[in-house]
């Protein structure tokens, strides 16, 4: 196993991800239709990565009141949607799940 | 950064730095029990430590990370490490397609700092920032994200490499709750339209169904059909295509709203819809 080559292997076939698109940026033209399509991206792919983190914590659904990661989202939603405040949504959040985690 | 006499942007940088990292800390936050479990495992599948904190230097990205060990540990080959680490990464391509627009003005080597740190992370702290004004300093702003993004994760790794083995416990104290519930309240900040909503439900509940499939494909998957339903439901531009040019876009523009809570914590009050929504209209209207 040669360390040097995982390192670079990963970091290329991380880079080959992120750097192409940027970099021909300028010489692609983005219309109106696919810009708004783009726009869609931020929470679109947040919302895939944080429904199972939050809703399948151990890989499979978990809807129990239990779940203290599901309350505590839950309860962000909700500050969420009620206040647009990140700081207030992230702080309401994580009190809820420390709370929790003391009351377990 | 120099000695010499302060340019008047520097202030300006100055704070668009601090308001970047600002605006990751809570994702730093989530990001650190991994950084220190990647580093703690390290050893346990034969990397020594400098391979594991040069991966986490100048591979910097999370999930391919742990999932590399993984597959060390089962001794997989190299490139079935190096293409999973490949799949894994196909979000990061909707990631920057999405920063393409803002990009195309910046000098090459910006876009290859920028496609470097493009983490999951810095993504969700950015990426409403280029949609409002000052674009110029928006640069600035990136840079910070990545510093503290980037800077917690290798230090994680480090004290992950010194804690050794005495690390699964930490994973039971969930820290990574602080990055979903960030991640809840930047995208709150986009649902200000029935499409938007629609694109995150769909994204939402596919990727639940999805997560049987193999390196994380549900992911890319579910967020792609999102974005189509979102497509779907928005209101369809002329059939000409020249007049599709001149026309303003959607008064929907779903990117209004994207900026309220970007700001982070130190900046709660940006004017979403005069900032974002305002733009997308000129833009449609040029």
């Amino acid at each position: 196993m040669n360390e040097l080559w995982l390192v670079l292997g990963m970091a290329a076939a991380t880079i080959v991800t992120r750097y192409p698109l940027l970099a021909m940026a300028g010489r692609i033209r983005v219309g109106p239709r696919l810009r708004l399509a783009l726009s869609f991206v931020p929470p679109t792919v947040l919302a895939a990565i944080v429904a199972p983190a939050v809703l399948m914590p151990e890989g499979h659904l978990d809807l129990g009141l239990h779940n203290p990661r599901l309350i505590a989202a839950a309860a962000a939603v909700a500050l969420s949607l009620w206040r647009r405040q990140l700081g207030l949504t992230i702080a309401g959040g994580l009190a809820v799940y420390g709370l929790l985690l003391l009351l377990q | 950064m120099s000695a010499a006499p302060a340019p008047p942007q520097a202030g300006l940088r100055l704070s668009e730095l601090r308001a970047g990292a600002w605006a990751t800390a809570p994702l730093v936050l989530g990001a650190i029990p991994l950084g220190i479990i990647f580093g703690g495992m390290g050893a346990a599948v034969g990397l020594s430590k400098w391979a594991t904190l040069a991966i986490s230097v100048f591979v910097y990205a999370g999930s391919a990370q742990l999932i590399a060990l993984s597959l060390l540990q089962a001794q997989a080959s190299l490139p079935l490490i190096f293409a999973t680490t490949l799949v894994v990464n196909l979000r990061h391509l909707l990631y920057s397609a999405s920063l393409v627009p803002h990009v195309a003005g910046l000098p090459q080597r910006w876009r290859a700092l920028m496609g470097f740190a493009l983490t999951d992370e810095t993504f969700a702290a950015v990426s409403a920032r280029f949609e409002r004004p000052p674009a110029g300093s928006a640069r600035w702003f990136f840079v910070g994200s990545w510093l503290a993004m980037h800077g917690g994760w290798v230090a994680s790794t480090a004290v992950g490499i010194a804690l050794g083995e005495a690390v699964p416990s930490l994973r039971d104290l969930g820290l990574d709750v602080a990055m979903s519930i960030t991640f809840i309240g930047i995208i709150s900040a986009y649902l200000r339209t029935r499409p938007m909503w629609a694109a995150t439900l769909t994204s939402a509940g596919l990727s639940l169904l999805l997560t049987d499939l193999p390196h994380k494909l549900g992911l890319p998957l579910a967020g792609l059909a999102g974005v189509l339903v979102g497509l779907a439901l928005s209101p369809r531009p002329p059939p000409d295509a020249t007049a599709t040019q001149l026309a303003p876009e959607p008064a929907t523009g779903p990117a209004d709203g994207a900026a309220s809570q970007e700001a982070g914590p130190a900046d709660p009050r940006a004017p979403a819809h005069t900032g974002a929504g305002a733009q997308a209209k000129l833009r449609g209207a040029r």
